[in-house]
């Protein structure tokens, strides 16, 4: 009946080719036309061009302050972000369920906002800044203040990545661990640590890469100097308003790169994840 | 064991799963770290927003939405949402039904392209529209030839706002609507039903709670987009700049009343999103119970 059946399994429901067909126009049009003219202008340039750009001193130091506020943000989620997964599985206390509908915050508030926002609580003179400053801690307009910011964004990541694989830990099991003597850090050392790990390394990932390519949140409290607080996003938005074009894209490049690298990583981790999963259920 | 019997008290309170001390520790220890971590990096900047608003006082706070600029930005973030918002979720529905519905070659690969969005700086979603209709960009001479304005303009605006929200809504169905199954639907296209009536009348109910999340957090993504329509705005005031934009220009002029008022907007459509998404979590675990 189907003239593409070698494509696709036949079935009675109808729209396949209508449906498929407006999304892979609509997807073309709008994501991937747009990043073939990245990689297009990219390729115009010469390599000499394209590596005076992409390794000048400014650009790597943006690639060091991108990179390791983000892997230290992630960390710091990964650690606190079983906290609170573990805290909202498994202990009741009142407001739980509204701490856990909190924490998708990140994701449904505009970034803008939550840059402002942070910047007024670790301020000098805000409500954190201002305990912190007696002892020449300063957040704010420095590369922790880059570090808090990704810190916010990558949270949800953790916490519902964690979340169901705390579900999944065998309640029993941890049970007769300890009715056979097992002290509660071996419990967590043998049976629930290697049900989570695969969860955390997957939030990890995917709190790291959001980190790197975030804007909005980081822009206001970094206090953007060059060669200091300036993340790769800002450098290309600074080619841009000077009309350097070349230097926009082969920075944005850099970044594309960097995204399908981490995607790559992400769809690794989490097939090792599933596996992880379906051996822990054995 | 020797002087602990069976069923004494101190031997009920070592058993497992009895509220130990170190068992009751544990349990406030990581409470308090966890209300901790989410104070001082969630709730704090929450509570910020409000109350730098109100600083001022309620008729400040209200005061500043009379600003021409500031009707003006929320005017273009509702125009830009009306209209990227009904795409993307055409696109999601479309790209639901013909990857949660058909088995085809490719289809893995089709789902991270969908993805790409989420994992491309929000800076390079807006660099691409520049470098496609910027003034240096590929069509950019043919745009001026013609007397088309593209960056810089509203027509910029809504292709970054439609790049960036582009995978929500698809995300939300593809997982729902694989999960559901095909078998309802197979049985109304049995029974004479048309493929528009069967997807009125038995999908949709089905995947409504999820098609709804999805719509909402797409427009809560829209009216909050930074990154990528600074990139596209050029930022001229009263006329390119959307509520986050505008955000950023009265902060950097010091007008925080105003910067956080236009902030609390956003910070209340953002709670209610988590509102609607509660509800529907809320509405599955109840379906499922039954």
């Amino acid at each position: 009946m189907q003239a593409v059946s070698g494509f696709r399994q036949p079935s009675v429901l109808p729209g396949f080719g209508l449906t498929l067909g407006f999304a892979t126009f609509f997807l073309s049009a709008i994501v991937l036309l747009p990043l073939a003219a990245l990689v297009l202008k990219t390729a115009s340039m010469s390599w000499a061009e394209f590596l005076e750009v992409v390794l000048s001193p400014r650009a790597l130091a943006s690639y060091r302050l991108s990179f390791g506020a983000s892997l230290v943000a992630a960390l710091i989620n990964t650690v606190f972000g079983f906290i609170v997964a573990w805290t909202l599985v498994r202990y009741d206390f009142p407001g739980r369920k509204i701490l856990d509908a909190m924490i998708d915050m990140p994701f449904a508030l505009p970034t803008a906002v939550s840059g402002i926002a942070l910047t007024a609580v670790f301020a000098e003179n805000g409500w954190i800044g201002q305990y912190l400053e007696p002892y020449g801690i300063k957040v704010a307009y420095t590369w922790l203040g880059v570090t808090v910011a990704l810190t916010l964004i990558g949270l949800p990541f953790v916490v519902r990545s964690v979340q169901p694989s705390l579900l999944e830990v065998q309640r029993d099991l941890e049970d007769a661990a300890e009715t056979l003597g097992a002290t509660p850090l071996y419990i967590f050392r043998r049976i629930i640590f290697p049900t989570v790990v695969p969860a955390l390394a997957s939030g990890f990932t995917l709190a790291f890469a959001r980190g790197i390519g975030e804007y909005g949140s980081v822009i206001f409290i970094a206090g953007n100097l060059p060669m200091k607080t300036e993340i790769t996003p800002l450098l290309i938005v600074i080619k841009l308003e000077e009309f350097d074009y070349n230097g926009a894209a082969a920075l944005g490049f850099v970044m594309l790169a960097m995204s399908f690298v981490m995607l790559l990583s992400i769809n690794l981790v989490q097939a090792w994840a599933r596996r992880g999963v379906v051996a822990a259920r054995r | 064991m020797v002087g602990i019997t069976a069923g004494s008290v101190a031997e009920i309170s070592s058993r497992p799963g009895r509220r130990t001390l170190a068992a009751v520790l544990t349990r406030w220890t990581f409470i308090g770290l966890s209300l901790g971590f989410l104070a001082a990096v969630l709730l704090a900047p929450l509570a910020a927003v409000f109350t730098t608003a109100l600083s001022e006082g309620v008729a400040a706070y209200f005061r500043s939405f009379a600003d021409v600029d500031t009707g003006a930005a929320i005017r273009l973030t509702l125009f830009t949402a009306a209209i990227v918002v009904p795409l993307n979720t055409i696109f999601g529905i479309c790209a639901a039904w013909a990857i949660a519905k058909f088995e085809f070659r490719g289809k893995t690969f089709l789902m991270t392209l969908i993805d790409l969005p989420f994992a491309v700086s929000p800076i390079v979603s807006g660099l691409v529209y520049v470098l496609l209709f910027g003034a240096q960009g590929w069509f950019g001479s043919w745009l001026v030839e013609h007397n088309i304005e593209v960056i810089f303009a509203l027509p910029g605006i809504i292709l970054a706002t439609l790049f960036v929200t582009f995978p929500y809504v698809a995300r939300e169905l593809i997982p729902l609507m694989e999960q559901l199954g095909n078998d309802e639907e197979e049985a109304a296209m049995t029974l004479g039903a048309s493929g528009l009536m069967t997807f009125l009348r038995v999908t949709l109910p089905k995947i409504r709670w999820g098609l709804i999340y999805g719509v909402i957090l797409c427009n809560a993504r829209a009216m909050g987009e930074f990154g990528a329509v600074s990139v596209v705005s050029g930022h001229i005031r009263g006329l390119t700049t959307t509520m986050p934009l505008h955000i950023e220009i009265l902060y950097n002029e010091y007008a925080f009343v105003g910067a956080f008022a236009v902030a609390s907007l956003l910070t209340l459509l953002a709670v209610v999103t988590l509102i609607v998404k509660s509800l529907m979590e809320w509405q599955a675990s109840r379906a499922s119970g039954n």
